[in-house]
């Protein structure tokens, strides 16, 4: 016992041990599961072999798809959105013209939505889009001279209330993980290259951008398998699953459908297991190319 | 780059005083209108809500959230509603509270411990179990939720705030974050803490973490705050109303057929304080909490 706790050699597995407890118990074991369930019709616990019926069916399945492609383009547009708009605004604040108390003001008010609770979030906004013409965003759209708007009943304009509710959630998150970025780039730099007489804009796109790299490769990390994993936003702006023409359905929102709500664990299964094999692969594939893991494990 | 940075060396003082010079007030001052319209309309959802605790519920169902309000018809009625007759709801602050406190605790120690092994030791299967914690990071929990959920199930343990805690103490960003941060101790102190007869895990927990305080205190940040608005597993979890949390709580009075707008409103409101009251205090912490692992060392 003593020779265990002084031991340099074995020291090391036993702090580590709680973490392939973990990985072994809650991470490999379900998703084995899941790949296992994924090939069987589970009916009040009885489960029956069925091989690839199940991603056959799924294959044939026209909701499956309007939920891929629901995942997809909200994963796209907030990668379009919530990379360059929350970089822009760091490089604002980075810049050394401006007052530091409004820069400081800016900050906490866009940081302090990421706080707030997904179903807060999902509350609020279901009623700043609310149908009403006196609701906020009817305001606005009257502003503009449009009668209000049936925001959450139209796919388009369903999709802006989900989007505006990822921007206001993430918009100061992002800008805050761009500005830490940002200020661990040596001022010599810029110095050097407005010397050189490098415009502000110039120097943003071949100083700041490139030496941003890391900090871009992990946001566009997050935001892939936050995008495609996206559910609760839905699900609280629609206050439940169901949406007009499933127009808010996405691939764990169907997950959740077929397995929580309807016990099809089987095909279930098979969307998680799509779900996982497509996130994974773009995330893998990204972090191989910008070259994240030689780094982490040299 | 290198050019740059050897060109630079002469000339640093001059490239500064002849930005200074050159900085207009005028572009400072669009600046900071701009700052200040973009910092208000990101604060318009928190105000809306805000405006809505003085409403009437039903009101505020029928008419959306809105600033086009009649000021005669505010009233403080929801905040006598929410400390004399809110059913359930402080009942849910507390449960939220309670298990917050000890699943940031248990995460904190648990983390730590491990992000140790992996900062202050070499052997042979480190870099395998590292990359590991990294692609733990990029699986989403969504996809884990429904096989997570029929073993919790099978196992019997559904309903219990131990099943919701468990799984996440080993959380790969705060495994992430704490090795960082021990990569930066230096070793002397174990090699000292070892020639005083110290035993490894000895090292660990009376040497190294009482000098951890800084990460701790960004690290209870993050992971309090993901807590206390954790929702989609509390609501596979959870079954017992008496057991509900404040996220579930507050989604049950969001039906079509609801009578009790008025704590929906208000208590929604409510559970953003404790978090709000925080940051105001720890900003700082909170900042770097939340961008941990963005900027990779």
């Amino acid at each position: 016992m003593k020779q265990l706790l002084y031991s340099k050699r074995l020291a090391p597995y036993f702090f580590i041990l709680p973490f392939l407890v973990t990985l072994a118990v809650f991470w490999v074991v379900p998703l084995g599961r899941s790949f296992v369930m994924s090939t069987q019709e589970v009916l009040y616990g009885q489960a029956t072999f069925i091989g690839l019926d199940n991603y056959e069916r799924l294959w044939q399945d026209r909701i499956f798809w309007q939920a891929l492609f629901n995942s997809l383009r909200y994963m796209v547009l907030t990668l379009v959105l919530l990379i360059p708009i929350p970089l822009a605004l760091a490089a604002l604040i980075n810049s050394n013209i401006g007052s530091a108390r409004i820069k400081g003001f800016f900050k906490a008010s866009m940081f302090v939505p990421a706080l707030t609770s997904v179903v807060v979030a999902g509350i609020v906004f279901r009623l700043i889009f609310a149908e009403s013409d006196t609701a906020i965003m009817n305001q606005v759209a009257e502003f503009f001279g449009f009668g209000p708007v049936r925001w959450l009943r139209g796919d388009i304009t369903g999709l802006v209330a989900l989007l505006a509710i990822a921007l206001w959630r993430w918009t100061g998150v992002n800008m805050m993980y761009f500005l830490a970025g940002m200020q661990a780039i040596p001022t010599e730099y810029y110095e050097a290259a407005s010397i050189d007489g490098a415009s502000r804009f110039r120097q943003f796109l071949h100083i700041t951008v490139p030496n941003l790299r890391p900090t871009i490769v992990y946001v566009v990390t997050i935001s892939v398998y936050g995008g495609l994993a996206m559910f609760l936003e839905s699900f609280m702006l629609y206050a439940g699953n169901n949406s007009p023409n499933n127009q808010g359905l996405t691939v764990v929102g169907y997950l959740y459908r077929k397995g929580i709500e309807e016990n099809d664990l089987g095909f279930a299964s098979a969307v998680g297991v799509v779900l996982l094999v497509i996130v994974m692969t773009i995330n893998i594939s990204y972090l191989v190319a910008s070259g994240t893991f030689r780094k982490e494990a040299a | 780059m290198a050019a740059l940075q050897e060109q630079d060396r002469v000339t640093t003082v001059p490239a500064t005083a002849a930005r200074r010079r050159r900085g207009p007030s005028a572009a400072a001052w669009i600046q900071s209108v701009f700052l200040v319209v973009m910092a208000l309309i990101s604060l318009v959802p928190l105000l809306a809500i805000l405006v809505g605790t003085f409403q009437d519920g039903n009101e505020v169902i029928r008419r959306g959230m809105t600033f086009d309000v009649d000021l005669g018809t505010l009233s403080l009625d929801n905040y006598v509603l929410l400390f004399t007759d809110s059913g359930p709801y402080f009942r849910w602050f507390a449960n939220t509270l309670l298990l917050t406190v000890g699943q940031v605790a248990g995460t904190l120690l648990v983390s730590a411990f491990v992000a140790y092994g992996f900062a202050m030791y070499e052997f042979r299967t480190k870099t395998l179990w590292f990359i590991m914690v990294l692609l733990v990071m990029t699986v989403p929990f969504e996809m884990l939720m429904l096989p997570l959920y029929v073993q919790v199930n099978d196992m019997g343990l559904a309903d219990t705030y131990v099943v919701i805690a468990l799984p996440f103490l080993a959380s790969a960003v705060t495994i992430f974050f704490f090795r960082q941060y021990f990569l930066g101790i230096p070793k002397e102190i174990l090699e000292a803490g070892r020639m005083d007869g110290v035993s490894e895990f000895g090292i660990f927990f009376r040497l190294v973490l009482p000098i951890t305080k800084p990460a701790m205190a960004a690290m209870a940040i993050l992971n309090g705050m993901l807590c206390w608005n954790n929702f989609l597993w509390p609501l596979l979890v959870l079954r017992s109303p008496e057991k509900f949390t404040l996220p579930i709580g507050l989604n049950t009075l969001l039906t079509p057929y609801g009578n009790n707008y008025e704590l929906l409103i208000i208590g929604a409101f409510f559970s953003l304080i404790p978090v709000l009251i925080l940051f105001l205090a720890f900003q700082r912490f909170f900042i770097e909490g939340i961008t941990a692992g963005a900027v990779k060392g």
